[in-house]
């Protein structure tokens, strides 16, 4: 098999994968479901149900407004409380609808079993147009973290061409186990969706990433393929951001997305193994998304592990369920610890892009104090993009965004390599998504 | 919400590697050079060195203390190493006033006055050593001949380095054993080979140093010294291109930030050294070299950056 990697920059994470191979938990359904409208990129969804309205789990509560939207489900049944504003995890208001269920309820949802709409057959029969229709319809977005709604990535533009689909499975975060989890229990309905999903943008080959770490998934995935002759698994050298798409179609294809382009201009699609496994249970169960594999993680969180939790649940709820709660850590992070978000409201709902909860006791919450630059030249030689860190973020720290711009800026990707290996701690990317932000 | 919460951006991680850490390291790779020195040339060394060091950590914290009001550490690692790599260019018989005046311009001239840490644009340990070179040139090339009374200090025997013989052509037989490992003449950090070169190896299996700057430096002084038609091992042991290719040239600070900047840097150190050797005035160059390629390192950034990925050649 071979052992493949991106070329420029990247850093050697310390894996701290605490969850590796711990079974997906099935979680219950909260009592309250806070749903968020805004779960992924784009316009959030325009709530096409009132207050007092009785739904029912899976049925839609909200209707992707414009192309880049996405639909949202309810995870419950139950009946719409409120519409509104909630606090969000970063304690920034979000609108949310606000379903209540009762004990009945549960008792019915619980009692639902999955059932077949399509047979392996008929999915097999679906039109590129029909599956992303469908995809379009259950609402999923890529569950990777950017959450981009994944009926309009599998839609080729006019003029262009998709010749092979890369699937996501690198999960190149330190903690975040989820992906990881799902293809060890799911593999051959994950390349149920790959084989859907190929067909949809167009593409002759599909090609699955996975980093060596997770040999076993990686093993337990050859295996599977074995019987998708479109499909090959590949494994990836361990190295951050691998999962970043552009650094995993260098990987996989060794080519290079152009600057400022989309996947698509180097002639791929990516999607990451949830999305692939969520498009599987859309068209073979009529399944909206709305559920997802968090990983609950942390030094000191005795019960981590990997959940499967639905749409609206309180992150405080995960923490309990982990034998842990907000009070003993002292940092809260949605995601893994490069990209995740710090939360400051444990009681905010869990989204589709919600792929981990990491809780950072007090010895790893803050930042060393930052010293002088003295231009060791580490930022520069780590930056998956090829850009210059140490310079950009200065312009930007004095306001030179202009000359920012002309140095890339819009090409960086976030990925925090810089900032994670300055041996002055310097907030190199604070002040380089500061400049971002500017008009 | 019982307590607050830390949020920060991300990343929420951190390497742990300080710029601190950093330069201990430097240190640490230093003291075989050390212990070789000492070896050679006795307690001179060991003076030299401590006075440089001493004369360093408190030109900074004076002026970092009291002409710029800021509340600095009494002792900063980073003018402890400017003190070693400033002794390590210097005769191990210098009188120590001199020393002292050396690191006093180091600090004071080639590091505070640009606003200290990261902001100069000269090797300090440098700008001392050139400042005593022409101000002191006699005292500065009367190099003490080793191993004659590790007891004696300012009188000891002096001679020549295998450098100075080349130039004033009384070459005869170049002692290899002793180039290696020390035993010749030379300032008091340069003549022990093998032990810089150790010290080399260790800052590079711990990533202090990438290899470009070294490599590149030492392969373009070798080929060009070879081309003009000398001894390129006499050139690359016999004088400071080991200490400087390491050690000196290598400073994160006055050293370009790009791979290709790197490499573009170490080549024209070495073909100038070789230059300065061999038709300049004074018989090593290593020094000026370095101090002229640092002077180019803010055009070399400016021209020579990385490659951004997804512009220019792409599809590998």
């Amino acid at each position: 098999m071979k052992k493949l990697t991106f070329r420029r920059g990247g850093v050697r994470l310390p894996d701290s994968k605490l969850t590796a191979g711990k079974p997906i938990v099935e979680v219950e359904a909260p009592e309250v479901a806070v749903v968020a409208l805004g779960q992924h990129i784009g316009r959030p969804a325009r709530a096409v149900v009132s207050p007092g309205d009785r739904v029912a789990r899976y049925q839609l509560l909200a209707e992707a407004d414009g192309f880049i939207s996405a639909n949202i489900h309810s995870p419950v049944t139950g009946t719409v409380k409120s519409i509104g504003p909630v606090c969000g995890a970063n304690g920034y208001d979000i609108d949310a609808i606000i379903v209540e269920s009762t004990e009945e309820d549960r008792d019915s949802d619980r009692a639902m079993m999955p059932v077949r709409v399509r047979t392996d057959v008929e999915i097999a029969a679906m039109s590129p147009d029909e599956i992303r229709r469908a995809v379009r319809g259950c609402g999923i977005v890529g569950l990777g973290g950017a959450t981009f709604p994944t009926d309009v990535k599998l839609t080729v533009p006019e003029g262009k061409s998709a010749d092979v689909l890369i699937v996501n499975g690198a999960e190149c975060e330190p903690y975040l186990t989820s992906d990881h989890a799902l293809m060890l229990e799911s593999a051959e309905e994950i390349l149920k969706g790959v084989e859907a999903a190929r067909r949809a943008c167009g593409a002759a080959q599909a090609i699955v990433g996975i980093e060596e770490n997770k040999c076993d998934a990686l093993r337990r995935m050859a295996e599977a393929a074995g019987g998708y002759p479109a499909t090959e698994v590949v494994g990836l050298r361990e190295r951050y951001p691998q999962g970043g798409e552009k650094q995993l179609i260098n990987a996989v294809t060794g080519r290079e997305v152009p600057a400022g382009k989309l996947p698509i201009d180097a002639g791929a699609v990516v999607v990451n193994v949830g999305t692939a496994y969520a498009i599987w249970r859309g068209l073979a169960y009529g399944e909206p998304l709305v559920r997802r594999i968090v990983t609950v993680t942390g030094p000191d969180v005795e019960g981590r592990g990997n959940f499967r939790v639905w749409n609206g649940t309180a992150v405080a709820t995960l923490l309990e369920l982990a034998g842990a709660s907000a009070e003993q850590g002292s940092k809260l992070v949605l995601g893994g610890p490069m990209m995740g978000h710090a939360a400051i409201n444990p009681d905010a709902p869990t989204m589709k892009g919600t792929s981990g909860v990491l809780l950072l006791p007090p010895s790893m919450s803050g930042r060393l104090e930052p010293d002088a630059c003295v231009r060791c030249a580490r930022c520069v030689s780590v930056c998956p993009m090829g850009l210059e860190p140490y310079l950009i973020s200065t312009l930007c720290r004095f306001g030179r965004v202009k000359e920012a711009r002309e140095h890339s800026i819009a090409n960086c990707i976030e990925c925090g390599c810089c900032s994670y290996i300055c041996p002055s701690s310097r907030p190199l990317l604070d002040f380089i998504r500061l400049g971002k932000s500017k008009r | 919400m019982s307590r607050l919460l830390v949020i920060s951006e991300s990343p929420h991680i951190h390497t742990g590697d300080t710029t601190q850490r950093i330069m201990w390291r430097v240190l640490l790779a230093l003291v075989p050079a050390f212990l070789c020195a000492v070896y050679s040339f006795g307690i001179g060394a060991l003076i030299v060195t401590a006075t440089a060091m001493a004369g360093c950590v408190a030109t900074e914290f004076l002026i970092a203390r009291y002409m710029l009001g800021r509340r600095a550490p009494f002792v900063s690692v980073s003018a402890m190493l400017t003190g070693v790599l400033l002794a390590f260019n210097l005769p191990s018989n210098l009188p120590v006033w001199i020393v002292l005046i050396g690191s006093v311009v180091a600090i004071g001239v080639g590091k505070m006055s640009f606003g200290g840490l990261g902001c100069n644009i000269f090797n300090p340990a440098l700008v001392g050593r050139v400042f005593l070179l022409l101000s002191f040139p006699q005292q500065m090339t009367t190099w003490p001949l080793p191993i004659v009374n590790r007891l004696r200090y300012a009188d000891a025997l002096t001679g020549a380095t295998s450098l100075t013989q080349i130039k004033e052509g009384v070459a005869g037989a170049v002692d290899w054993a002793g180039e290696a490992i020390g035993a010749t003449g030379g300032s008091l950090g340069e003549v022990a080979g093998f032990a810089l070169i150790a010290g080399g190896l260790y800052l590079l299996a711990t990533r202090v140093i990438t290899w470009h700057i070294p490599v590149s430096m030492l392969l373009s002084a070798g080929l060009f010294s070879l081309v003009i038609g000398n001894d390129p091992f006499v050139e690359l042991l016999g004088g400071g291109l080991l200490l400087g290719a390491l050690f000196m040239a290598t400073d994160y600070v006055t050293s370009p930030m790009s791979h290709s900047g790197m490499l573009l840097y170490g080549v024209m150190i070495g073909l100038i050294t070789v230059v300065i050797r061999e038709w300049g005035a004074y018989p090593e160059g290593v020094s000026f070299a370095i101090l002229l390629m640092n002077g180019a390192t803010p055009l070399i950034n400016r021209y020579m950056k990385p490659r951004k990925v997804g512009e220019g050649r792409r599809d590998g």
